[in-house]
């Protein structure tokens, strides 16, 4: 067979080629003067010259805008002249490309069955400054920023060959690991070497286990083992004993905590016993009811260490993640959230650690990922927040949730006897192995290059059917369980799922991306767009013809038992026979020991002092500072609308250009007015001065925005997610143990519970300069409220000339004068009335008496006034004896209430915190701390590029 | 008798149910099938009166939006769309569709389908370079179109999506669709001036500012915006400001009126 080389290039202007060329630009190189960027396409196969004509204009070229030239390989060099060159980028093999598979079957579909197999690639036409002396060395300076990412892909000078992956046959070889003989330093290296993450206490167990069993583990189970009980997993930090020493001056307190997860959060939500909480933290999404009808699904993940090496991949299988997670309680996914944390972007090249990859093209990787999945699974994106720090330079943060709905009672978590372990969706590669052990280790400056077998990358289509599949086979009861293969991939999906029955499957008929996978590689390729089902038999039928309707695939890998081990084989040949209660109960508790200080060190950073003395300054550089600045270059990017239920979205006002608080969505298909309100808080500032607090500072964000918009303050729910450093020191785990005891304290305070969690920790990079760079302390809590009427909803845009601004909650804060600049170093409390002054402005809301509401949040009251003024185009008077208009609280919101409602609103406060603090005028200028301030101005600042 | 819509569902296409809510509204039964089924022959397009093919990414977009449910289209039901269409029965293909529609040459018809093989209009990528959400305001302009004629309202709704960019080599194809009245919806400012090809009035830079284009006979309609997605008051980005209204629904209004009098 031959291999042909198709060149399609742009005949119109290609807005691909200037996007290369501005971020060219915008990365430093300011030598490249043109740019073009081409596709190419490799075809393997038997074509006359009539069938690549046919392929090549039918269906490879836009015969409008493109032209296209084929050559068969090897292909003639172009010779372009001394100041350009030609750079070529394919995918490495194992990749997962979904665009090879459609060129094939469209060739098919064309009648061009000579079309064997096909490869992608780019081309990039480069012509440089002619003062620039060594093109090729910029050029590779240039390529791992900005063309190609060493992770998937390799690029060349010149004609690249294309990669297909290597087609061998699988050896089917089963290696046996010796361990029983080991001693305490060989386990340990063990560990190491199969990069397992397995510390030496897990290592004895695994160690006995097998000693009573009477012969060593087979490859297949000591992955299996170091998967199931990787930290990804199970938890373990969370579920740690942990030795807890408080120092008070001199005075160190000693106790223990008997897991985080029992102590703090689960306990909260056990002390709250909210009656409309449906299921919290035993699946794998939290639920809540809704209505007579519906119940509500909610989850949040996280997608860090991956997107950390490639970012479009590990935000766009982040997404694919959690939406998995949401059809794991057979709901039907109705919303994305979305909050991205970034290190500063303007940074260049040279202050780069070793291994890292830039800023800049981590955030428009990890951004267009997240947009790829979203829009082209058509879930709506609808709440979020980005945020820049620079301990987020080596490890971005990723969080994806995912709102689900489902009617009430079809949801099925009992695999029966005699039940078939079914496997729907994608095909299994090598995609994403060991990716629960990677997720759970420190990176260092050969992460990228070890762990480029973690890597996975998206496929939404194949995922769009698996929703249709599923929300049709729930309806129609055809399974008795679900789950999804996360991290892990079936060892953990399956492996769960017969915890308590057992099963016995077959890997052989597992299908395969493509030929050559070690059994083990099998069982624990993390390849996306996979669901387990536990289907009685006499339903796989139905199921099946569910699957050809849908262009899913269905494969019967085995049974569950009832004989209570976990036997899984290659050609009929056991490579794991294990206990199951080992395997799931059998991972000793870790010991851990934590330190809390009294007062951790506190810097104020460089953006922080900003001059108090003129206050007009300070507003417009905290309006265009990237933490407050608009996001809606970002927002406009993912499909807010589709499903067509978004009530209040992300952005607001005349223009819609002004930050809502939270989003109010009422799902399709649902009957009656009720809504559900989604929100976060996070904030790492606070994160890096006092944990505890920090963690009440972002629940009240997080159900103050809710209640801004309408939500009902006493049916919240809420979502946790921390992400933290390495807990192995004992100062990490400190502030963790501290952030979770805020949780619970919060929780209870507010009477919201939490119903689901997930937990990243060792966000650290360990620079080739052996210094650590760790990520701030990171909480974010996600809420998730309901409301009866979406009519009712509140946006935060100033409405009207005239109306009156009052402040409720507590304000100022106490010690508060005109010179603190946005807060000092302490994170501010959560006053006592909070939930009082939440419940009271519901009431109000719900009788139409608001007019608009916005919190108080980062930049305090003068940003937060800001704000509405954008949103409504119009001005706001406030007092100048008004101080420390840039202090942050919590607990405090600005609403407009026309004059006729003023005295029915203030009745509603009697005896709670509230000041009538301003005026709506016509005259677009917002009147503050003396200065006047037109908003055409305010808009320009807050609208700064990130 | 209610008209009968069959709401295509190609691998990929997600906004069938956002559609089949507005055809509810506009008094049709709508049915979303499987392209499988109809493949299979389980479904028949010559059973219903109205042709959606509805938003989404068929395919992943790969090799350009809609160009591989074009070649669906043409491949496996060019004879039953074919009468379809001719029957004038109402056809409406919304961003996703419309981009298949125009790659598959049944927009815009006419003496305009497939020629050598190539569709003769194209829709490209945005003059932006990427995806982009965001409301517009688009007037309804032909009479000759069965979804637009007699609509005097702009519509207002969102759009959502890359390749929404109409262009064309041929400047008598141009004249054509101006000549024969196909240009059947326009990008506005909000107070109703032609957008001109101002961003993001015009949010993708189609010549001529065309959001939406119908065949000469009037009966097949494509458009990138998403009308479906205003069809209650609440939908609207300004609802809080007192904006009242669901402008998108007049078109659907129109199209099942017309559908059930053929």
């Amino acid at each position: 067979m031959s291999i042909y080389r198709i060149l399609v290039r742009f005949t119109h202007a290609d807005p691909r080629s200037a996007g290369y060329l501005s971020d060219a630009r915008a990365l430093g190189f300011h030598n490249l003067q043109r740019l073009e960027c081409q596709d190419l396409y490799f075809i393997e196969g038997q074509l006359s010259q009539e069938d690549l004509q046919q392929l090549t204009l039918k269906l490879l070229t836009d015969p409008v805008t493109q032209t296209a030239s084929w050559d068969e390989m090897p292909a003639l060099q172009t010779d372009l002249g001394p100041d350009s060159v030609i750079l070529e980028v394919t995918l490495r093999p194992g990749v997962t490309d979904p665009v090879v598979h459609e060129i094939v079957r469209a060739a098919h579909e064309l009648g061009l069955n000579g079309v064997h197999r096909a490869a992608t690639g780019q081309r990039f036409v480069l012509k440089f400054d002619p003062s620039v002396e060594d093109i090729r060395a910029s050029v590779i300076k240039s390529v791992d920023s900005l063309f190609a990412n060493p992770v998937i892909q390799h690029w060349k000078i010149g004609n690249i060959e294309p990669s297909f992956p290597e087609e061998v046959a699988s050896s089917g070889a089963v290696e046996s690991i010796a361990i029983c003989n080991l001693g305490d330093d060989e386990l340990l290296a063990l560990s190491k070497d199969r990069r397992a993450a397995l510390d030496l206490t897990e290592m004895q167990a695994i160690q006995n286990y097998f000693t009573k069993e009477g012969r060593d583990p087979t490859d297949v189970e000591f992955e299996t083992i170091a998967q199931t009980w990787s930290e990804h997993c199970v938890h373990k930090t969370f579920k740690a004993k942990i030795e807890v020493h408080r120092y008070t001056g001199t005075q160190v307190d000693k106790y223990t905590v008997d897991s985080l997860i029992k102590t703090y959060l689960k306990s909260a939500t056990d002390k709250i016993a909210a009656p409309w909480v449906i299921s919290a933290f035993v699946d794998n999404a939290g639920i809540i009811d809704f209505d007579d009808e519906f119940e509500i699904s909610f989850k949040a993940e996280t997608h860090n260490h991956p997107s950390a090496i490639e970012p479009f991949g590990g935000a766009n299988t982040g997404v694919g993640g959690v939406i998995r997670d949401i059809l794991g309680v057979s709901a039907k996914p109705i919303a994305n959230t979305d909050v991205l944390c970034f290190g500063k972007q303007n940074v260049s090249f040279d202050e780069l650690p070793e291994g890292v990859l830039h800023r800049k093209r981590i955030m428009s990787g990890v951004v267009a990922g997240v947009q790829d999945y979203g829009n082209k699974i058509g879930i709506p994106a609808v709440n979020g927040a980005i945020l820049f720090d620079e301990g987020y330079a080596a490890n971005p943060l990723v969080f994806c949730g995912c709102v689900g709905i489902a009617p009430k009672g079809l949801h099925r978590k009992n695999p029966q006897v005699g039940d078939r372990v079914i496997v729907l969706g994608g095909r299994t590669g090598r995609d994403g192995l060991r990716g629960a052990t990677f997720s759970s280790m420190t990176m260092d400056a050969q992460t990228g290059e070890v762990a480029g077998a973690s890597v996975q990358i998206g496929d939404p289509i194949i995922e769009k059917g698996l929703i249709d599949v599923i929300v049709r086979a729930r309806d129609l009861h055809l399974y008795n369980d679900i789950t999804d293969c996360g991290a892990g991939g079936l060892s953990s999906a399956v492996g769960e799922m017969a915890s308590k029955l057992g099963c016995d499957v077959e890997l052989k008929k597992v299908k395969l991306k493509y030929p050559g996978l070690a059994p083990w590689e099998i069982w624990l390729s993390e390849a996306q767009e996979r669901m387990v089902l536990a289907v009685a038999p006499e339903n796989v039928p139905a199921l099946q013809e569910l699957c050809d309707t849908f262009d899913t695939e269905l494969t019967d890998i085995g049974e569950f038992t009832g004989k209570h081990r976990l036997i899984v084989r290659y050609k009929g040949n056991p490579v794991v026979d294990m206990d199951n209660e080992f395997l799931h109960e059998g991972i000793p508790q870790r010991q851990l020991k934590a330190i809390i200080e009294e007062t951790p060190t506190i810097r104020l950073s460089a953006s922080q002092s900003v001059p108090e003395s003129d206050p007009k300054a300070t507003l417009l550089n905290l309006l265009s500072s990237p933490n407050i600045a608009s996001k809606s270059s970002v927002i406009r990017l993912y499909d807010h609308e589709i499903q067509g239920g978004t009530v209040v979205k992300p952005l607001t006002g005349v223009e819609a250009d002004a930050p809502s608080d939270a989003t109010v969505l009422k799902p399709i298909g649902t009957k009656g007015m009720k809504g559900i309100v989604l929100s976060n808080g996070i904030n790492p500032e606070y994160g890096k001065r006092d944990a505890y607090k920090m963690a009440w500072s972002v629940m009240d964000e997080a159900i103050r925005n809710a209640v801004a918009v309408g939500a009902d303050p006493e049916r919240i729910a809420v979502l946790d997610n921390f992400c933290w450093g390495d807990p192995n020191r004992p100062e990490t785990l400190g502030s963790l143990v501290e952030a979770a005891r805020g949780c619970h304290d919060a929780a209870l305070f507010y009477g919201t519970p939490f119903i689901s969690g997930k937990d990243s920790l060792n966000n650290e990079y360990l620079g080739v300069d052996g210094q650590r760079h760790a990520i701030p302390p990171t909480l974010l809590i996600s809420a998730l409220g309901m409301m009866d009427d979406i009519t009712k909803s509140v946006t935060m845009d100033l409405k009207e000339a005239g109306n009156v601004v009052y402040l409720v909650g507590s304000y100022p804060p106490s010690g508060t004068s005109q010179s603190s600049v946005i807060s000092d170093q302490s994170v501010p409390d959560v006053p006592k009335e909070t939930p009082q002054v939440y419940r009271a402005l519901h009431k109000a809301i719900q009788n139409g008496l608001v007019k608009s509401c916005h919190d108080l949040s980062e930049g305090g009251f003068a940003v937060a006034a800001a704000e509405m003024c954008i949103g409504g185009r119009l001005g706001m008077t406030v007092p100048p004896t008004l101080v420390g208009v840039f202090t942050e609280v919590n607990g405090c919101l600005l609403v407009e209430v026309s004059p006729s409602n003023a005295t029915v609103f203030e009745n509603q406060f009697t005896d709670l915190p509230i000041t009538k603090i301003g005026e709506v005028t016509s005259d677009p200028v917002l009147k503050i701390a003396g200065e006047e301030i037109p908003v055409t101005e305010l808009i320009r600042a807050f609208n700064t590029p990130l | 008798m209610k008209p009968q819509a069959l709401i295509l569902q190609a691998h990929g296409t997600n906004r069938d149910y956002d559609i089949a809510e507005a055809l509810t509204l506009a008094g049709a039964d709508p049915h979303p099938v499987p392209l499988n089924d109809l493949r299979a022959g389980k479904k028949r397009f010559a059973d219903y009166q109205m042709l959606v093919v509805a938003g989404g990414f068929s395919y992943a977009d790969s090799l350009g939006a809609g160009k591989l449910l074009a070649l669906d289209l043409n491949s496996y039901f060019n004879e039953e769309i074919s009468t379809f269409v001719e029957s004038g029965k109402p056809v409406i293909g919304i961003c996703n569709g419309f981009q298949a529609l125009v790659k598959s040459g049944i927009l815009p018809g006419g003496n305009w389908g497939l020629v050598n093989g190539n569709s003769s209009a194209t829709l490209t990528f945005n003059q932006q370079g990427h995806f982009e959400c965001r409301w517009v305001s688009i007037k309804p302009a032909s009479q000759t179109c069965v979804w637009t004629k007699g609509l005097q309202a702009s519509i207002e709704c969102p759009i959502a999506h890359g390749e929404g960019n109409f262009q064309t080599n041929h400047q008598l194809l141009i004249t054509n669709l101006q000549s024969l009245d196909q240009i059947a919806l326009t990008y506005i400012h909000a107070d109703g001036s032609p957008a001109n090809g101002d961003y993001p009035a015009n949010p993708n830079g189609s010549i001529l500012d065309i959001a939406g284009i119908c065949n000469p006979q009037g009966n097949v309609l494509g458009l990138m915006p998403h009308p479906e997605n205003h069809i209650y008051s609440h939908q609207h980005p300004r609802w809080t400001r007192g904006v009242k209204g669901n402008s998108g629904l007049a078109l659907f209004e129109n199209g099942v009126k017309y559908a059930s009098q053929i």
